[in-house]
């Protein structure tokens, strides 16, 4: 029997109308664990380098977490892999929710969608029932609205449903994939999900789960909801409210915005607005908050409340989470109702809520400055909100200057030319990111800007604080019960860590503490992203419930798998090594692993090449970012060395990277 | 009369339909427990705890497995509360023909809610977080007579709608049975 998977797959030949379930090989399950690391195996085996994003051959796999379906609070993510057609890369977007336990329950533990419907479709997994529906009547209809749609035509309200909107039936490069309280958004995986001609996958699952040692993972269970509780009871000292509990940030609970108005970038990011918080605002947007959030709301089997229902008047109601809240208002230098309201037509559409807003005001930026000519915007209203209404109109359908602006900043500045690329200034690897931009160069925050695959700082920061404490008692005081560190020594980076002097960044963290903290900060949320867990009670926040210690014991006593740290950490960078080999075969390099330009004002390029090249060391990485042949065998992964030395990106003799065969793809 | 009395703990679970988050920590939790062996597998379709959940109505009620009935009602009527409208189903605890609540997804054998017996609390109680789901005990005192009372008016309606005789036939066939 196999134990927390199910220990088969959905695969679905779109092109063929071909449905088959086939069984795993359960040492897969060993050495990659199941989620992203499983993902990753398939793509690297199935997907070469050659495929174009929109292509039949292009594989979208939507993957439940190992441990997604069992007791494990938090554990419901389903992570959804492709090559995305922004950045051109592997993307591996994930949504909590409902969806991925569902999955499990109807006996898989993922659907690997390839091929491309010749018409619009919808696929409906019933248990063992499963079959390939028409949706022509579903065109243009909104995600959400979709969603409800097809619960009702097959009479099944316990279905859950993963659904794209216009945005994602137009291949629009930043859109997602919509799941009611939960979406999956970052990398246009929505746009593959329209390129293959379906609308939806429903599912519903009345099967069981099973565990190998249900005794002790229920113990372990009841310890971290014991912990939880601890930690509700006991928020961390000393930093922002938002990190000082559990959970994604708390944005639909919290109405004190000053810190996100003040610190974080507004328009295009570019403007910070260092006095915008003030009484009359607060009054204001806490009137807006109160007004249109019915409920606080949570994923499968989770206390925490990171979503929430939002009614505003004459518009349907949605669900929200996290920071999308913000993300339009400060695009457009609106109010929060603005926000909450053209989040909802947003929602429907099925957008990146990181992207779409900096997409619009980079547009509105190019015509203030004549690069983009008023002809470009025919029809566009005078008013601010009403221009972001019909840029967001525009770009869903791909409608004039729409059409442009649907693949993203970079590639609308590089169609664009005449010296757009300088306004498509936010992005890594072609996407863009959190509106932030700072003064003084931080050599961790670097590393992981640089390196972090998924390409968005949030899923790789976390376990270590952001900042120095001012005072040893109080660093003092945050090491006392500091149970997650994997090793002392992380304890001592932070209690020699001073916000001023000689022990202050960017000199301090040294080089090579930066090194172990990027790594373990990263080897957390690929662990995750594995297992499903969410980052919110585990990679994201300071001292969460999971970590290195019991997520071993989590997995021996529900999947049957021996396991302990050194094979869990060893497991965990095996996988994450696949990720970058599948992006290293699409033409990823050091050149490609900077930050945004302009994300901080003083930088301090001999530090730099030191952090990357000994990051790059540590990874056991060549000076270009390439996997070694001897790391690569150290991990198990000899098929990849193999390959890359066939295709001349790795030399028979050693590492001395040779000219990349697809140099020039990414 | 008076030794006829008792005490009896009643348990009382309270539901505040306004705390609940939706998260079905609870079906998860009761499906886990009542698993042979105990924990050993887990799936939500065989709870005896159920969130009735509508999210873009708002309507989160978690309802516990009760009696098994052979029969549907006649008629369903709707209750509105709080300006949302509720089904009387939404409320009922009953493992019923008119749905799939409170069935083994297999056998379709009814499913009812003991309250975790052997355990200090119900665990979708403990497993309940946001507190929408609390438990209370007190003791009440009942009439051991209550029952044959009962049984009596039973009996007299029956009889009164089939005639005796029936009945007669019916008991003795019954009986025949064991």
């Amino acid at each position: 029997m196999r134990y927390a998977e199910t220990g088969f797959n959905l695969e679905v030949d779109l092109s063929r109308g071909n449905i088959e379930k086939v069984a795993t090989d359960p040492r897969d399950t060993e050495l990659y664990l199941g989620g992203l690391g499983t993902n990753a195996k398939i793509l690297w085996d199935r997907v070469p380098p050659e495929v174009e994003p929109f292509s039949p051959e292009n594989l979208l796999i939507f993957g439940a977490g190992l441990l997604c379906g069992t007791p494990a609070t938090g554990c419901n993510r389903t992570i959804v892999s492709t090559i995305s057609p922004q950045t051109r890369l592997m993307a591996f977007s994930m949504m909590g929710g409902f969806w991925a336990p569902e999955l499990k329950y109807a006996g898989y533990d993922k659907v690997i969608l390839r091929g491309k419907s010749p018409k619009l479709v919808y696929l409906w997994i019933n248990n063992d029932t499963v079959e390939i529906r028409d949706a022509a009547h579903l065109k243009g209809k909104g995600a959400i609205e979709t969603a409800e749609l097809i619960k009702k035509e097959l009479k099944q309200p316990k279905a859950q449903v993963a659904a794209i909107g216009m945005a994602g039936e137009n291949k629009v490069y930043f859109a997602s994939i919509e799941q009611g309280r939960s979406s999956a958004s970052r990398g246009g995986i929505g746009a593959v999900m329209g390129d293959k001609n379906i609308k939806a996958v429903v599912v519903r699952g009345t099967k069981d789960i099973n565990l190998a040692r249900p005794e002790e993972f229920l113990g372990l269970c009841n310890e971290v909801l014991t912990y939880i509780k601890h930690r509700e009871t006991n928020p961390i000292p000393g930093v922002m409210p938002i990190l000082a509990g559990l959970g994604s940030p708390q944005e639909m609970k919290v109405h004190d915005e000053k810190w996100h108005t003040e610190n974080f970038m507004w328009g295009n990011s570019r403007t910070r607005r260092k006095d915008f918080w003030n009484e009359d605002v607060e009054k204001e947007w806490t009137q807006t908050l109160e007004d249109s959030r019915t409920r606080l709301i949570s994923c499968f089997n989770c206390p925490m409340k990171c979503g929430a229902t939002i009614s505003l008047p004459g518009l349907p109601t949605y669900m929200m989470k996290c920071f999308t809240k913000l993300t339009y208002t400060m695009g457009a230098f609106s109010n929060l109702e603005f926000g909450l309201r053209i989040a909802q037509k947003a929602t429907e559409y099925g957008l990146d809520g990181f992207s779409a807003p900096q997409v619009m005001a980079f547009a509105l930026e190019l015509l203030e400055n004549g690069i983009l000519k008023k002809d470009d915007f025919q029809g566009m209203p005078e008013d601010n909100e009403g221009r972001f209404y019909w840029l967001l109109d525009r770009i869903v359908r791909r409608e004039g200057i729409g059409n442009i602006l649907a693949n993203g900043t970079y590639w609308a500045a590089q169609e664009i030319g005449n010296g757009a690329e300088a306004y498509a200034h936010n992005n890594i690897k072609k996407i863009e990111q959190l509106p932030l931009k700072l003064s003084m160069l931080n050599p961790i925050y670097f590393l992981m800007y640089c390196t972090g695959e998924k390409i968005n700082i949030t899923q790789i920061e976390g376990q270590f604080p952001q900042a120095a404490f001012p005072t040893r008692e109080e660093r003092e005081e945050f090491v006392k019960d500091w149970i997650q560190v994997p090793d002392e020594k992380f304890k001592q980076y932070f209690l020699d860590w001073e916000l001023r002097g000689e022990n202050s960044i960017p000199f301090y963290p040294t080089v090579d503490m930066c090194c172990d903290i990027v790594d373990w900060q990263e080897q957390m949320h690929y662990i995750d992203d594995a297992l499903g867990q969410c980052a919110g009670l585990s990679s994201f926040p300071l001292k969460p419930p999971y970590h290195i210690h019991n997520y071993p014991k989590f997995i021996s006593s529900g999947a049957g798998i021996d396991m302990d740290e050194e094979k869990l950490t060893k497991a965990a960078k095996r996988y994450r090594t696949l990720v970058r080999a599948v992006n290293i075969r699409l033409g990823m390099r050091r050149k490609d692993e900077v930050p945004p330009e302009d994300h901080w004002k003083k930088r301090f390029p001999e530090l730099e090449e030191k952090l990357l090249d000994a990051y790059y060391r540590m990874k056991g990485w060549n000076n270009d970012g390439i996997p070694t042949k001897e790391s690569l065998q150290d991990l198990g992964l000899d098929y990849v060395a193999k390959e890359f030395v066939k295709r001349g990106i790795l030399t028979e003799s050693g590492d001395a990277s040779a000219q990349p065969e697809t140099e020039g793809r990414a | 009369m008076g030794d006829n009395k008792k005490t009896k703990t009643i348990k009382t679970i309270k539901i505040d339909v306004d705390k609940c988050n939706g998260c079905r920590a609870c079906e998860v939790i009761c499906s886990a427990f009542h698993a042979a062996p105990r924990y050993s597998s887990n799936n939500p379709a065989r709870s005896r705890i159920r969130i009735l959940r509508d999210p873009f109505r708002d309507i989160y009620v978690p309802v516990y497995a009760g009696e098994y009935t052979v029969a549907e009602c006649a008629g369903r009527d709707k209750y509105t509360i709080d300006g949302k409208e509720y089904d009387e189903c939404s409320f009922c605890r009953a493992s019923c023909p008119s749905r799939d609540e409170f069935k083994e997804p297999d056998s379709g054998l009814p499913l009812k809610c003991d309250m975790c017996e052997g355990e200090e609390e119900p665990l979708c109680v403990k497993w309940c977080l946001v507190d929408a789901l609390t438990i209370e005990e007190r003791e009440e005192e009942v009439e051991d007579r209550k029952e044959q009372e009962d049984l009596e008016i039973g009996l007299e309606s029956l009889a009164t709608k089939f005639g005796m005789d029936k009945i007669m036939d019916a008991v003795a066939r019954l009986s025949k049975k064991d």
